[in-house]
């Protein structure tokens, strides 16, 4: 191409080179790349100051004792059950966004919750307060867990495979049947008796201290096996972003794609919901908190920036309000209150999703 | 060569586009015409697969389009359709390199820079290139989506509209474009077109399309004349000598 040649002849070689460098770089300048990395850097010391925090703060014997780490080590449970759910929520709801080419929607609004409440209302409906004692443990968890992932899949396959099925649709009556769901459980709750009902809601509200390390032989494996597939899965994620016609044109095929990222999305937040209850605005207050940090759409920079800011919010958050306010169990208010809050003033700043 | 046999697309309440059969011969510019909700958007995205037929078959150069692996296929023809809208954010740059995903998978070498770096200053976005594309004016956001397309060396280029929003330079410099990635390497470049006058300057073949069927398929003598043009558009139109060929006058 001669005038392309030309053209390139013109260009100083070191400028040339430059250009060229800068194609395959995520991000728009070196300096851009470099906020990155403090970035990241600044919300892993966060994160680790609020870890250590949790373990030793307040700690009654002195550092060093046997005493002390088995009062550490009993905390430590609390901040695998953080990590499984930053990572999980914060993995999900980016990759979901992704697929449902959407960024203010989150999987949880998908009818994964209310599936929960579902089956945690049934529960204490059939069985009455015992129930609850009855739906805890491994078997019950992976049942459970189970059950939410051929709920999604079943949901997706089914809108997605139809002449019809796109991704809007899927959307629209996930929303609806998630409303519906939600509907059944709070018929059920009038129903029950006080008593059961007041068991029952201990359950519903998202809480760390819901969680059971008796889970964790499923819970960190399943969590850890769907991140590194949506990892690896990245380079995908970056065209699937674009759309059904891109994704298409550059030959991959759509439908399986989605379908296996909604796949990875369903397991992971099966994994939190069922490990802690519904912690609604979490992924969502994340995901915005990632693109506006990284300022980058590659899913390589994306995704460990979204599962750092998750655990430093939610370590954060349970940390101050344990040590502070003496109020563990708030943990999903003070999120979605400070969540929402950072939310608004990151749109209005910016003036676009 | 793009063969169409009975391809045919049914939208329900009436709409229906096809049967057509149609031949495109391989290398040179084709260019679709016709009226509005003639068919043309909808005939050029079941050709790119990214729609998927009722009935009928696509062949390009040999290769089925619905039964070819997908990733082979993106290496044969590539589709730019009408309207595109990204949720992601992107720099223009960012943008052409995805038009290397069928080879590289995501990993961008030296040599994909290159061709990168090319398409980006064919379309004179050098300058822009680190420019997010909602930072760009219409007509330089469709450049860029051009230059993707190109970056992507398919042998088969099929293009809706292109020349939206561009202004009389770019408009001729993308037209001269593509005769030269068609005559110099021997590539087929499929385009709808807005303007018939481009079609008569720059297109080897005019396919006039007109209520879901191909009406005229010919070069631009046969397809350039006062009856033809005026039963195809359904308003009068007349077709005189210029100084580089036939130009119609419709208004
Ligand atoms: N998704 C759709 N659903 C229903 N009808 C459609 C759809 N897309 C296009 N049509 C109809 O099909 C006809 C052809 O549309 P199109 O191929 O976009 O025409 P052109 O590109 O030639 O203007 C029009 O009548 C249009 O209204
Ligand atoms: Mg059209």
């Amino acid at each position: 191409m001669p005038d392309t040649a030309t053209h390139d002849a013109a260009v100083p070689p070191a400028l040339h080179h430059d250009t060229a460098r800068e194609g395959f770089a995520a991000f728009i300048s070196p300096a851009h790349r470099r906020r990155y990395w403090i970035a990241l850097v600044c919300l892993l010391l966060v994160g680790l100051a609020f870890c250590l925090g949790i373990l030793a703060w307040d700690n009654p014997l002195p550092f060093g004792t046997r005493g002390f780490w088995r009062i550490a080590e009993s905390r430590a449970t609390s901040v695998v059950v953080i990590a499984i759910v930053a990572v999980s929520q914060a993995m999900a709801t980016v990759a979901f966004q992704t697929a449902a080419n959407n960024r203010i929607i989150t999987p949880s609004i998908m009818g994964f919750e209310s599936l929960y409440v579902l089956i945690q209302t049934s529960v204490v409906y059939f069985l009455g307060a015992v129930g609850v004692t009855a739906i805890q443990g491994l078997p019950q968890y992976a049942m459970q867990v189970g059950l939410m992932v051929l709920f999604a899949l079943g949901l997706y396959g089914w809108l997605l495979s139809g002449k019809y099925g796109n991704v809007q649709i899927m959307l629209l009556i996930g929303i609806v049947l998630g409303g519906g769901l939600g509907s059944v459980s709070t018929f059920m709750q009038r129903l029950l008796a006080p008593s059961d009902f007041d068991v029952l809601s201990a359950r519903l509200f998202g809480s760390v201290s819901n969680a059971d390390a008796s889970y964790f032989p499923l819970a960190v494996p399943l969590c850890a096996l769907a991140t590194v597939a949506l990892y690896l899965h990245s380079r995908k994620l970056n065209i699937l972003s674009l759309g059904k016609d891109v994704t298409t044109n550059l030959g991959l095929k759509h439908r399986r794609e989605l379908m296996l990222t909604l796949f990875w999305v369903s397991v992971l937040m099966a994994v939190s919901t069922s490990l802690i209850g519904p912690m609604t605005f979490l992924g969502f207050l994340v995901a915005i908190l990632a693109y506006q940090f990284s300022d980058t759409y590659d899913h390589r920079y994306v995704f460990p920036m979204a599962v750092l800011i998750g655990f430093a919010v939610l370590a954060g958050a349970y940390f101050l309000l344990k040590n502070v306010f003496y109020a563990e169990g708030a943990v999903s208010i003070i999120i979605e209150l400070v969540g929402g809050t950072v939310f608004l003033v990151v749109i209005l700043r910016r003036g676009r999703l | 060569m793009i063969q169409l046999g009975k391809l045919f697309k049914d939208y329900g309440s009436g709409t229906s586009i096809g049967p057509v059969d149609l031949e495109i011969p391989p290398g040179g510019v084709t260019a679709l015409v016709g009226p509005n909700g003639a068919g043309k958007s909808t005939l050029l995205t079941m050709m790119g697969r990214l729609l998927g037929p009722d009935a009928g078959t696509v062949v390009i150069g040999g290769h089925d389009v619905t039964t070819t692996h997908p990733r082979k296929l993106a290496t044969v023809v590539s589709t730019l359709r009408q309207e595109n809208h990204f949720t992601a954010r992107l720099t223009v740059r960012q943008l052409v390199a995805l038009g290397r995903f069928p080879y590289t998978r995501g990993r961008i070498n030296r040599e994909d820079e290159r061709i990168i770096s090319e398409s980006i200053e064919f379309f004179d976005l050098g300058s822009l290139q680190n420019r997010y594309l909602d930072q760009l004016s219409g007509g330089q956001r469709q450049r860029a989506y051009v230059a993707m397309v190109l970056c992507q060396e398919t042998d088969y280029l099929l293009l809706d509209e292109p020349l939206n929003n561009l202004d009389m330079r770019h408009s001729v410099h993308m037209m001269h474009h593509l005769r030269r990635v068609a005559d110099e390497l021997g590539r087929t470049v499929l385009i709808v077109l807005h303007d018939v006058n481009f079609a008569s300057h720059y297109s080897d073949w005019i396919c006039a399309v007109k209520e879901g069927k191909v009406v005229e398929f010919g070069t631009p003598e046969e397809i350039m004349t006062d009856e033809t043009l005026t039963r195809v558009f359904e308003t009068p139109v007349t077709c005189h000598d210029g100084p580089s060929g036939r130009l119609a006058v419709y208004y």
